[in-house]
């Protein structure tokens, strides 16, 4: 099979998406003639023209809001929030309006959103820049949150987000667009809500998604020279999260360790960890552990950035420890 | 005004322009990681207008906001050390370049977040207010975040409660690539007051002197309790948004016909014109600075990273008022 990059994937998904439907359009800040500040929409101003590729003004709520209303009128919009830091500002929209006009309105509208966004750390580019908010996305009733690892997955999960009639926070992660992998030349679809397991194992279970998903396959590899077998699971959509992918995992190994880059208080790990254990406490030979982001602003300082965010390492002690306590 | 003013402006903007051409060589040689935007053309403004306030008067700075900060009074080997993520950067390597900020010298900091500083400079404008003093607040931004919601917000609060804030935009026709022609309702953002009853006006934004002049006057008048005040200098930037940016959105006609309105050229012109100083006196000034700037890196670049035991240092203030021990 052709390998491509995480960028170019998403980037035939839109295009593709555009030609099947017309109601498809993307709008967003600088993603015209610059293609997006990763490139992901390059080629498809001139391929669509202005009218289907919008560039707008520096107004995050805005985008969102404009979304809303444009996908309840007939339109099914792709939405670009630069950096999902630069969401707070739309959040106001995505949490109130985007996600509860469904409901709210007894399930007379559907709002068919896509946003897509961006996070992580690793290009130094600080606190502004780097973050991880996904938790906040998970937390609201209406949305779905979908965060694929390999362009395989981003294609795929794209164009599922894009025909799914329920809005949806597309997160990417900026360390993956330049990462290559085998995408389909033909027309296929990853389904919101399943797992992907990545590689099996019987002593531990490691749930990850997004990039920490593919620090986990490292480790996971380093661990198999010593003896170790992990079973590694990239959850690849937190909403709808596939809970029995993991549940079946977790009874055959005993062990589990959830794997994220946010912080580590109040994010997404937790909510997976609960689940483990409210589904499966008799199961469970180890308490089960987070490997996740420090407490702390992502800062600039590439020394301070390596630190803030699981490595390959501490996922690797993490798994040492959890199968001698086990 | 005297001459020793003058050198002192021509110093500080080339101070801005050695510095950030040396930050772009850095960025391409990987000695600086992450994103600078850098201030190159636009030394005007940031010069003319903290020429125009005291020391005691605030700046609230922008993502491109490493001209606002040497204008200030920040210092050249602190701030390189931040952009190099060192721990003697004026924020211990935190916060990079999109984040420097010399607290000391009024400065509450640049933002990586389009706009978001706007309220900021508005609330010192409430504080100075509550504080009975006559300080005023300059608040930076770009034509881009005229366009952000908190633009609006801020300038309407501003004015209802005539705060002492003097709204600088620093219209450089993009933000990374939109134009103002594109996205924006209007060309001119000074008009934008008119829609908050602040009154604004149009600077020429490479022209230091016009710039010092049309903030001296609104800063008069905010001291005087008249309120805010809307100045936009049109300008431009030199260099491309990020390093890597080619640029598509605009011409090369465009970036020349701009190169021709240089402000640190303009000036220079200017000074020599006036007799101030010689031309052997401004080559040695150049040097100076550039013999500065190389210090300032070699500073940065022997400075020691932070340590990782510090990692979470500074995300709280220690003292806790309340809590149960
Ligand atoms: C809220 C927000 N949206 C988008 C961005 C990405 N971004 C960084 S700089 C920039 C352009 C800003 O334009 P302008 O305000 O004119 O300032 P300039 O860069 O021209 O000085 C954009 C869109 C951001 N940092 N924050
Ligand atoms: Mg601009």
């Amino acid at each position: 099979m052709r390998e491509i990059y995480y960028r170019q994937a998403l980037n035939e998904a839109l295009g593709e998406e555009m030609e099947r439907d017309e109601r498809v359009f993307l709008m967003g800040e600088d993603i015209a003639i610059y293609g997006g500040a990763y490139g992901v929409t390059k080629g498809l101003y001139e391929k669509f023209g202005e009218e289907r590729v919008r560039d707008t003004a520096i107004s995050e709520a805005a985008i969102a809001g404009a979304a809303a209303g444009a996908a309840m009128t007939g339109m099914r919009p792709v939405a670009e929030i630069m950096y999902i830091d630069f969401s707070t500002i739309a959040a106001d929209e995505i949490i109130n309006i985007v996600a509860k006009n469904r409901y709210m309105f007894g399930g007379k509208t559907t709002v068919p959103v896509v946003l897509r966004t961006e996070g992580g750390t690793g290009r130094g580019i600080a606190a502004h820049h780097s973050q991880s908010l996904e938790s906040w996305y998970v937390h609201i009733p209406g949305l779905y949150v979908v965060m694929p690892s390999t362009p395989y997955d981003a294609k795929g999960l794209l164009k599922s987000s894009i025909r799914d009639d329920n809005p949806v926070m597309f997160i990417e992660h900026k360390m993956l667009y330049g990462m290559k992998g085998p995408v389909p030349e033909e027309d296929y679809t990853v389904p919101l809500g399943v797992a992907d397991v990545k590689r099996e194992g019987k002593d531990v279970t490691i749930i990850a998604y997004s990039r920490m998903a593919l620090l986990a396959v490292e480790a996971a590899n380093e661990l198999s020279g010593g003896g170790i077998e992990c079973e590694v699971i990239d959850l690849r959509t937190l909403k709808p999260l596939d809970i029995d992918t993991i549940m079946t995992s977790v009874k055959k190994t005993g062990k589990a360790i959830v794997v994220s880059e946010a912080c580590k208080t109040g994010g997404f790990a937790g909510e997976v960890v609960s689940q483990i254990v409210e589904l499966g406490f008799d199961y469970l030979d180890a308490p089960v552990v987070r490997v996740a982001g420090a407490d702390v602003p992502i800062p600039m300082s590439p020394t301070l950035e390596e630190v803030a965010v699981p490595r390959v390492v501490d996922i690797v002690e993490a798994v040492k420890k959890t199968v001698v306590s086990g | 005004m005297g001459n020793g003013e003058l050198v002192e402006y021509l110093g500080t903007m080339l101070r801005i322009r050695y510095f950030e051409e040396k930050v772009f060589e850095l960025l391409s040689r990987d000695l600086i990681k992450g994103a600078s935007h850098v201030y190159a053309g636009e030394e005007a403004i940031a010069v003319g207008a903290c020429a125009a306030i005291r020391e005691d008067d605030y700046i609230a700075s922008t993502h491109r906001g490493h001209g606002h900060c040497l204008a200030k009074g920040g210092k050249l080997p602190q701030m390189m050390a931040e952009l190099c993520g060192r721990e003697t950067g004026y924020c211990k390597g935190r916060g990079g370049s999109m984040h420097i900020a010399d607290v000391k010298t009024g400065n509450l900091g640049a933002t990586g977040i389009v706009g978001s500083n706007i309220p900021v400079a508005t609330g010192a404008g409430i504080s100075v207010k509550l504080r009975h003093t006559d300080q005023v607040v300059l608040c930076f931004f770009g034509d881009g975040a005229s366009n952000t919601g908190v633009f609006h917000e801020s300038l309407n609060m501003a004015s209802a409660w005539k705060l002492p804030v003097i709204y600088i935009c620093e219209n450089n026709l993009y933000g990374m690539s939109g134009s103002v022609k594109k996205v924006s309702s209007v060309q001119d953002i000074a008009v934008r007051g008119s829609a908050y009853n602040i009154p604004s006006e149009i600077v020429d934004g490479m022209d230091i002197l016009k710039v010092k002049e049309a903030v001296r006057k609104a800063a008069a008048g905010a001291r005087e309790g008249k309120g805010p005040y809307l100045i936009e200098c049109k300008t431009y930037r030199f260099y491309g948004h990020s390093r890597s940016d080619p640029r598509v959105y605009r011409t090369r006609e465009e970036e020349a016909e701009w190169k021709e309105k240089d402000p640190v050229e303009r000036f220079k012109k200017k000074i020599l014109g006036e007799g101030v100083m010689t031309e052997d006196e401004i080559k040695s000034l150049e040097k100076n600075i550039s013999v500065e700037v190389d210090k300032a890196t070699e500073y940065a670049l022997n400075s020691p990273f932070p340590s990782p035991e510090t990692l979470t240092d500074d995300v709280y203030v220690k003292t806790v008022v309340s809590r149960k021990s």
